[in-house]
């Protein structure tokens, strides 16, 4: 990614590829599990993956690496299944928690023996920093938090498209006389893989080669989050969220009172954030959460473009607002105009009505 | 102990405006800041010397404005300032930025071993969070990135144990200096600049390195010519085409307008009905 986007370059068509560079063939999917589950965005990319490597008529790998007695092999048929044609596997007791050392020697000489022309790895906190140790060693393009991704077939060069200066614009980055390309991409970005427990593939064995006396950090102790009461806002089917226009932290219980209803998370604007109104675990946006609940109750918010890029993606959006040219408006699926003070007691009544209909019914 | 910290200087991107017709960033009257992320990383470092003794050195690689930022470091207590400045490097991406940063260093380091470099989560305007994995690599130094607490350092044998935020949970690392590390948010509350700092940084003779002093020893790494990502495209995110369905009553009474809200929501999404129910139950 360049550090200095205004350095605006023309595109350099059609650029011969070094015969060397030619030989990396195929789309991967870094496939990132912590304590028994792959984390949701490993098969987000791999829908995404699915779909570069269709159009370059190229195979889709997962990237399993982990100790024996973990579910290695269980991930690797779950990759399979949402999409990947095969896996490659890297078994080792060293690799049993993520330390940067032997995760990026084992991916990097992973790249090195089979050459892939594209890489995707979530941008994670462990993503993160695999990715930018990986690109380094490799000498190659990385892109990071991509939005987007495209193939231009004219030169087979992946498109990464981002976020750039604070969200006001976005970039298109390419990559093109390096390989592997490299490309991160933030949770709940892209849409899920569909799963199909009918697909096989095959699963190929590369050994790490390294001992535990290389490896010079070690992992004291590994202390789990407390995720009792937290918010879970990224996988929330249904989230409430206020802003600014609720004008008072007392006005933000009609959020909770609404979301209790729905059984729904309660998210938030930055300003509501930093006012300390909530907490910031509850940020949507580009500096905290990008969500894509199936219904997203927006309040009292203008519709930035920094909070836009963390919700416009949710399958239904409800926005309240007083401002006829709020610009929540240009995007939202519905929108009732007035004053969320009086709108949001009426909403959750009217909600409160429908679902014992439906229970009843039910 | 001797630290460096990077720090970058970056535009206060809640100020930016883009130009409605060119699309371009609209850079003038913008303020420049430090990028609020390295701040973090320089106050940790500064803790360190305050407990361990030593000094910290700030590196930027950026025009010659980015003096201001360095300056701004040493009126919190940082000893010395090197600014890398060259046109050789405009355009430069993480890789290049890397590269160069990795070699300033190396030549800081003919003075002084270097037991400890800091960088930035990462930036507000790059935002990549790649160049400080990228210097570690490239100085084959061991790294520990998001670190939320230094928990203990031991000068005799040299090594150090932290805090590591992690996916669902948190790491506790130990492992040998030199290091590179990446520091969390919300670790630590940078200190007041003291009178004394404020002036010192003001008249701190700055080092200005430009590729010579920099130690590039290859320039095709540097600069648009060592950057492997290329940026095709700068353009505006496309409004979306369609615009919210605004719900209208005849009374335009909240609770009419709630309710044909929710009949035209469960129409269009009669499952959405059942999800509730299951979440709220
Ligand atoms: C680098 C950067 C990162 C950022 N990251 C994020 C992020 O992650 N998330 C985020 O949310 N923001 C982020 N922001 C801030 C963002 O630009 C906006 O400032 C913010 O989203 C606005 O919040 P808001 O909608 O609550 O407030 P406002 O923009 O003040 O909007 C309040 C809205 O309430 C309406 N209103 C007023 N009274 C009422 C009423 N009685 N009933 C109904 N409506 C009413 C008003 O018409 C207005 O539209 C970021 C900014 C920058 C520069
Ligand atoms: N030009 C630069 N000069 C000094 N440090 C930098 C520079 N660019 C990046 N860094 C450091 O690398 C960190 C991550 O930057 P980035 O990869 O752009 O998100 C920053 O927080 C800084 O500590």
């Amino acid at each position: 990614m360049s550090q200095d986007t205004e350095q605006r370059k023309p595109a350099r068509k059609k650029v011969e590829l070094d015969p060397k560079l030619a030989a990396y063939k195929g789309v991967w999917v870094f496939v990132e599990h912590e304590r028994g589950h792959v984390h949701p965005v490993s098969w987000e990319l791999m829908g995404e993956g699915r779909k570069l490597a269709d159009k370059l008529g190229v195979e889709l790998a997962g990237i399993v690496m982990g100790a024996p007695g973990e579910e290695t092999r269980q991930f690797c048929s779950e990759a399979i299944r949402f999409g990947a044609d095969l896996c490659y596997l890297m078994e080792d007791v060293i690799l049993k928690d993520y330390r940067n050392e032997p995760f990026t020697k084992g991916l990097t000489d992973l790249v090195n023996t089979y050459q892939p022309e594209i890489l995707l790895i979530g941008a994670t906190t462990l993503g993160r920093d695999l990715a930018g140790s990986v690109a380094t060693t490799l000498k190659t393009g990385l892109t990071a938090d991509c939005t987007e991704l495209a193939i231009d077939l004219e030169n087979r060069s992946l498109a990464a498209t981002r976020p750039t200066f604070g969200g006001s614009l976005l970039c298109t980055i390419v990559t093109l006389n390096y390989r592997p390309q490299m490309a991160t991409v933030r949770p709940r970005v892209m849409a899920m893989a569909s799963y199909d427990d009918t697909r096989t593939g095959r699963t190929i064995e590369h050994p790490l080669g390294m001992i535990e006396d290389m490896i010079i950090t070690k992992v004291l102790e590994y202390i789990p989050d407390n995720l009792q009461g937290k918010p879970q806002l990224a996988f929330a089917d249904i989230i409430v969220s206020g802003g600014r226009g609720l004008k008072k932290p007392e006005n933000f219980q009609l959020i909770w009172d609404l979301a209790k209803v729905l059984g729904a998370e309660v998210g938030a604007t930055r300003p509501v954030v930093q006012a300390g109104w909530v907490e910031a675990d509850r940020q949507v946006g580009q500096s905290g959460k990008t969500v894509r609940p199936k219904l997203y109750i927006a309040a009292g918010i203008s519709g930035a473009i920094q909070h836009r890029v963390g919700m416009e993606d949710s399958d239904v959006i409800i926005a309240i607002n007083s401002d006829p040219n709020a610009p929540i408006f240009d995007f939202a699926t519905y929108g009732i105009v007035g004053n969320a003070m009086v709108i949001l007691p009426a909403l959750t009544e009217a909600f409160r009505q429908h679902l014992s209909t439906v229970k009843l019914a039910g | 102990m001797h630290i460096v910290v990077c720090i970058k200087q970056v535009p206060d991107s809640a100020q930016i405006r883009v130009h409605p017709v060119t699309n371009t960033i609209m850079r003038q009257g913008v303020p420049a800041i430090v990028n609020p992320y390295d701040l973090y990383s320089l106050e940790e470092a500064l803790r360190i010397k305050d407990q361990y003794g030593g000094r910290v050195t700030v590196l930027s690689m950026g025009p010659p404005q980015a003096e201001t930022a360095l300056r701004k470091a040493i009126s919190f207590g940082a000893d010395d300032a090197i600014l890398v400045t060259d046109r050789a490097f405009a355009g430069s991406d993480t890789l290049a930025t890397s590269y160069a940063l990795a070699s300033a260093i190396r030549q800081i380091e003919k003075d002084i071993p270097v037991d400890m470099v800091f960088a930035g989560k990462q930036t507000i305007d790059g935002d990549t969070a790649q160049v400080g994995p990228g210097i570690a690599k490239r100085l084959d130094m061991l790294l520990l990135t998001y670190v939320s607490k230094i928990r203990d350092i031991d000068l005799e044998n040299k090594t150090i144990t932290v805090e590591r935020r992690a996916e669902g949970g948190v790491q506790v690392l130990k492992t040998k200096l030199p290091c590179l590390v990446t520091v969390l948010e919300g670790t630590n509350e940078m200190r007041f600049a003291t009178m004394t700092n404020m002036f010192r940084a003001a008249r701190h003779p700055l080092k200005v390195w430009d590729k010579e002093k920099a130690g590039i020893e290859d320039v095709t790494k540097i600069g648009l010519k060592g950057s492997p990502t290329i940026v095709s495209k700068v353009f505006a995110p496309t409004p979306k085409s369609v615009r919210a369905e605004i719900i209208d009553t005849e009374s335009n009474q909240p609770k009419d307008l709630a309710v044909t809200l929710l009949a035209k929501l469960f129409t269009k999404k009669p499952d959405l009905a059942k999800d509730i129910a299951k979440n709220a139950s």
